[in-house]
């Protein structure tokens, strides 16, 4: 175990330092941020002191290892717009953008289970295939459109819950359940589907035959091993929603990064570009990682090979 | 065949599921050719047999709108401002669908943008199946170094959320129809190269294709009478959950302004301009172009689901 883990973390920082040199030259070759900073009728002087104070008119592989450097001290630049750091810039939106995800997490994942176990325990009934057609409508729809929806019937129509903006819990529920849905969606269709493959297993008719109820069964039995592997799937989720949350922070005006990287897309802020990415980046590897270490732990089979 | 499906004989509930097959019986296992199969559980689902055609006529209308879209998509009138549908008061024909803040056509512009949902999910999966199939096969093939190589970037395609990838890709080249198909095709080749390179590498050492080497035959014609034929079936079913995924990163791409061009219409651009002016009261603008590729998508989804419970035995439990 302590190779694999070994390989996983080493595999990890690989691809950050992948991500991070791809971000950094592409963006650099593909446009000049001066010529959207200055004004059109800026003295050339004027925009060669500019360019030398931002440290751009150096040749591009210098500023890579500058900003490999600095980046290890936690420093990725200055925003080009906002004039501050924009590593702190984008940590400060952090835990707005995490309260978004790890809200919408939990309404997945307190619905889905029941709901997936259910519709796999009475396979064919009505309950099963209205799980079935509502989870296909979740995942067919875009959910920022889904955000849009629930904007126009509890916002503009019913005007019960606020579109925009953050503070209350108010504000949170349409956010979070929007962004959810898809979610949920996916994940009873992986627990019913993981149920009912687990049912044919030969734990649960044995479990059955010497007489354990049915209940008993479902929970105790199907239900824990169904659970081993979605623990992967629902934790790769959390790390894709962070960056899948881009769209629904802009439906919703909510304050989280995402926003913030679609700002500095507009204007061409480089640094706020990069540290998004890379910050992003960083939580999802982290996460896969952890949930990689959960998963290891939690089955046994695993955690006993040496 | 599975071992799988002799176990289903001791669950209590057999023959629940909407489309159960008829079994024919070979040496106490189940056995059911692949395309009975299909075609068995097409004739028994009502859903499929709709979506399929509701499919065909998107199909249809995508490659003829210019006549079918009742008005040009793009052209804005003004005195046609923000008009609702047609059955409501203030509608106003040719409008059936009502009209954007610009006077232009909804319903045109989800004819129009469907074609481009359509084209832009089919063409750059298409790519990336290229892509991956080639490059997954060589790996599983011909082993060693160019195997760690695609397996290696692979790994690093996957470890990165989707969305994020295509999103700084978009930053990057800036918007367009043929950078935004190319960028999708970016993303998705990885899948195909992971699951082809399984394919392959559970096939290689079997005897049939040890008995091709031993008779003579050039590595060509094993990687594509025996090796690819096998890899067929898992990339369709990969192909059918690729697509609508696809179709929906596109509508986000241009509904951020990073997809298509302004000129191009799009699903996602259109739900974006129904966006601005929602809270005007005009839903219209937004609500059908979403619905239309709910539709779209949804039915896609079905055919995929339907292509893997007929096509791979083990899924077919479920069902």
């Amino acid at each position: 175990m302590g190779i694999y883990l070994f390989r996983r973390v080493y595999q990890a920082i690989l691809v950050f330092l992948f991500v991070s040199g791809i971000v950094f030259f592409i963006l650099h070759i593909s446009g000049d941020p001066l010529s959207l900073l200055m004004p059109q009728d800026a003295p050339p002087a004027d925009i060669e002191e500019m360019r030398q104070s931002l440290g751009l008119d150096k040749p591009l592989i210098v500023q890579y290892g500058l900003f490999l450097k600095n980046a290890s001290r936690g420093n990725l630049g200055v925003s080009y717009h906002h004039g501050q750091p924009a590593l702190k810039l984008v940590l400060e939106r952090l835990p707005a953008s995490l309260e978004l995800v790890v809200t919408t997490i939990v309404i997945s994942l307190i619905l889905a289970v029941p709901i997936g176990v259910l519709a796999a325990s009475r396979r064919g009934t009505v309950i099963d295939r209205a799980s079935l057609l509502g989870s296909l409508m979740g995942i067919s729809a875009p959910p920022f459109w889904i955000g849009i929806a629930f904007i126009l019937i509890f916002s503009v129509e019913l005007q019960w819950l606020p579109s925009s903006g953050r503070g209350t819990w108010a504000h949170l529920v349409l956010p979070a359940t929007s962004l959810a849905l898809y979610r949920l969606a996916l994940f009873i269709r992986l627990i019913r589907a993981g149920m009912l493959d687990v049912m044919t297993m030969d734990f649960i008719r044995t479990a059955r035959a010497k007489g354990v109820n049915e209940q008993k069964v479902i929970y105790k039995h199907a239900l824990k091993n169904t659970l081993i592997p979605f623990v992967t799937i629902a934790g790769m989720q959390m790390g894709s929603l962070l960056a899948g949350a881009i769209v629904t922070e802009k439906v919703f005006a909510w304050p989280g990064m995402g926003r913030l990287f679609l700002d500095a897309i507009g204007v061409m802020d480089f640094p706020v570009i990069i540290a998004w990415t890379l910050v992003t980046a960083t939580i999802f590897l982290t996460v896969n990682l952890a949930v990689d270490i959960i998963y290891v732990w939690l089955d046994p089979r695993i955690r006993h090979e040496k | 065949m599975n071992h799988a499906a002799a176990h289903r004989d001791f669950s209590p509930e057999v023959s629940r599921g909407p489309y159960a097959p008829p079994k024919a019986r070979y040496l106490g296992f189940e056995y059911i050719p692949a395309e009975r199969q299909l075609l068995h559980s097409f004739f028994n689902s009502k859903l499929v047999q709709a979506a399929l055609l509701i499919l065909l006529s998107l199909a249809i209308s995508a490659v003829f709108s210019h006549w079918i879209a009742p008005v040009d998509p793009l052209e804005q009138t003004l005195r046609a401002r923000l008009k609702p549908p047609i059955w409501e008061e203030r509608g106003l024909s040719p409008y059936y669908l009502g009209t954007d803040s610009l006077g232009r056509d909804v319903l045109s512009n989800i004819i129009y943008g469907l074609r481009i949902s359509l084209l832009v999910g089919f063409v750059s999966v298409g790519i990336s199946l290229v892509i991956g199939l080639t490059l997954g096969l060589t790996a599983g093939y011909k082993r060693g170094f160019w195997e760690t190589v695609i397996m290696r970037a692979v790994d690093i395609q996957l470890s990165l959320p989707l969305i994020m990838v295509a999103l700084c890709f978009m930053v990057i080249f800036g918007q367009g129809l043929g950078k935004m198909i190319i960028v999708l095709a970016i993303t998705g080749w990885a899948e195909y190269a992971r699951t082809v390179r399984g394919t392959v590498l559970s096939i290689r050492e079997k005897e049939y294709v040890e008995a091709a080497h031993a008779l003579g035959f050039g590595p060509w014609t094993i990687m594509v009478k025996y090796l690819l034929i096998n890899a067929i079936t898992p990339v369709l079913i990969l192909s059918a959950v690729q697509v609508p995924r696809v179709i929906i990163l596109e509508s986000t791409l241009s509904f951020l302004g990073l997809g298509v061009p302004v000129t191009t219409p799009s699903i996602g651009m259109a739900i974006a301009r129904g966006y601005q002016v929602l809270f005007s009261g005009s839903w219209w603008a937004s609500i059908f172009p979403g619905l239309a590729l709910m539709l779209l998508v949804a039915c896609i989804n079905i055919v995929a689901d339907w292509l893997r419970d007929a096509l791979e035995p083990r899924s077919r439990e479920h069902n």
